[in-house]
């Protein structure tokens, strides 16, 4: 499968809440087939101290219309400069990147758990399982009610179960001390967000002996694995996380 | 019809674009995204003999107008290169080169010498200027008297083309540029990294886990520029610019300067089509300025 540069054009810039968004863009010429988990390289024009790409999972994708969006929270000048972006700029990216996500078996009970802007490629994966046949149960955690986003599509594609750090609403806490955990037998847990929570659910899915994975977020240079500076300690060694991950299973990683 | 063909010694280029080691992979990479035969040569990633795991994460920072990294020669060791990677590369119709990287000089004198026996690699690029090796690398190309030894111990097993790869993080590159062309280089290319630093403010550590690492991209260009304009004046080898060169105008001002050939690193990560864009402009700036063989704009602002 190949990958593209090429200029998308907005078509929609939405705010969901003060510092997120969501870019969806349009592509003239068909999309290309992209996977849960796999991920763009986004060019952010006009600034010298933005001179490298950032990347983003990709977030959910219309094959009929063309289209895909990205979940974008803003971090730094990077992503401030694209949450100013407006309809009908255009976009240069790279993608789609990247390894995926692998499908359950049948018959097995998956959990999706996301914390934050982490939530981004667990809908685009959501969805993929809900076509699939699958029935995901799908566990958000967030700081506070007001930073819940994306929560009506989740809830398209199964339950879903929430923690905000506050209590005001869901569950108090973290999503690894979400009841449902200790409630439900899973099989396979997919997961993404803050390496501190992600390394929280990999513990308990260890403990548990629950097949996870992980989509993990570092730093990259290109993207493509040429520059070899997205590393991560795995058992087979340093490996990209730009073109061995970004999905790992955590059996694989030391942690 | 311009010529864009250049040499060293008989070794033949069909065009002055190359890509710069550590930024272009094995090539294949960006094989979804360019032609890599079109380019006149790739420089593929800083081989050693044993396998290196690298530097610890973080490895990069992003820097104004530039980068920094520190890899620290990440590399599966010339054993599985010759067996695995070799095979994979030869497919290229471009001058395949292999950058060599040691700690001692008899590592490089090893490598040289495997190197000198695979047929489809014409020439070797000699890094005694990486900054982010704790041994080796870069000490070799801060002291003359290193790089005289090395480059000599490597000319007498290595009976292809030797290009030489010069650090910025001296007082007085010439000086290492005439050591390596005296010691029997057929080619010098400049410049590796800046040694640089960043600091993260609000985490108030290091940006990059080395805490010093290298420096590329735009930000260096000037200073490449200048280095590759005084080296060229003194050698009588080719030189080639490497240096933050982003698009054809940068790259123009390499060979202006006199520079034979060029190549591209850092671009390459922002655009992988940045070497073949690049190749394409050049060509287009000689025939908009009227000439035939690229060879009458290298260092013609001396002239």
């Amino acid at each position: 499968m190949g990958k593209r540069i090429e200029s998308l054009k907005i078509i929609n810039n939405q705010k969901l809440n003060k510092d997120s968004f969501i870019l969806e863009l349009w592509c003239k010429e068909k999309l290309p087939e992209m996977r849960p988990g796999q991920f763009a390289e986004i060019k952010v024009k006009g600034s010298p101290e933005t001179f490298l790409r950032r990347p983003f999972s990709i977030h959910d994708v219309n094959y009929g219309e063309n289209t895909l969006k990205f979940l974008i929270q803003i971090a730094g000048k990077g992503t401030e400069a694209l949450s100013k972006l407006e309809k009908g700029d255009m976009l240069n990216i790279i993608y789609p990147l990247g390894n995926s996500f692998s499908l359950p078996e049948s018959n097995q009970r998956i959990l999706l758990v996301g914390g934050g802007c982490g939530v981004a490629p667990l809908l685009f994966m959501g969805k993929y399982l809900d076509e699939n046949g699958h029935h995901p149960d799908i566990l958000l955690g967030f700081r506070n009610s007001e930073r819940i986003i994306e929560y009506d599509e989740y809830m398209k594609v199964g339950r879903v179960f929430l923690t905000t750090e506050d209590g005001s609403r869901g569950e108090k806490g973290f999503v690894s001390e979400h009841t449902i955990l200790s409630e439900q037998n899973y099989d396979r847990v997919y997961c993404c967000g803050p390496e501190v929570m992600m390394k929280a659910v990999g513990e308990y899915c260890r403990q548990n002996d629950i097949d996870c994975e992980v989509s993990l977020e570092t730093l990259m240079g290109c993207g493509i694995g040429a520059c070899l500076c997205c590393i991560v300690s795995t058992l087979n060694g340093n490996l990209c996380t730009c073109t061995d991950g970004p999905v790992f299973n955590i059996k694989d990683l030391i942690w | 019809m311009v010529k864009l063909g250049f040499n060293i010694g008989d070794l033949h280029f069909k065009n002055p674009v190359l890509t710069a080691s550590g930024t272009f992979g094995y090539g294949s990479e960006f094989d979804d995204f360019i032609d890599i035969s079109r380019l006149g040569g790739i420089i593929v990633k800083g081989t050693t003999l044993e396998p290196r795991e690298g530097n610890p994460s973080p490895r990069m920072a992003e820097t104004p107008s530039g980068m920094l990294n520190s890899v620290g020669l990440q590399n599966k060791g010339i054993e599985i290169f010759e067996k695995q990677i070799y095979p994979c590369i030869s497919k290229y119709k471009t001058n395949v080169i292999v950058n060599i990287n040691g700690s001692y000089i008899k590592d490089y004198v090893a490598l040289a010498e495997r190197i000198n026996s695979l047929s489809k690699i014409p020439a070797i690029e000699l890094n005694i200027s990486c900054p982010n090796v704790q041994k080796g690398g870069m000490t070799f190309g801060t002291d003359p008297a290193s790089t005289r030894s090395v480059t000599k111990a490597v000319r007498a097993v290595y009976s292809k083309k030797l290009i030489v790869k010069l650090t910025p993080n001296v007082t007085d590159i010439v000086e290492f540029a005439r050591i390596a062309e005296e010691e029997g280089a057929d080619s010098v290319s400049l410049i590796n990294t800046l040694l640089g630093m960043a600091v993260d403010a609000s985490e108030m550590k290091p940006s990059i886990s080395t805490v010093t690492g290298g420096l590329s991209g735009p930000a260096v260009k000037p200073v490449a520029l200048r280095m590759v304009w005084q080296v060229a004046r003194a050698v009588k080898i080719p030189v080639i610019g490497i240096g933050g060169i982003m698009n054809a105008d940068d790259a123009i001002e390499f060979f202006l300067a006199g520079a034979s050939a060029i190549q591209v690193g850092t671009a390459s990560f922002i655009d992988p089509r940045a070497s073949v864009k690049i190749l394409e402009g050049i060509e287009q700036y000689l025939e908009r300025k009227s000439f035939s063989d690229i060879s009458e704009i290298v260092g013609y602002i001396n002239k």
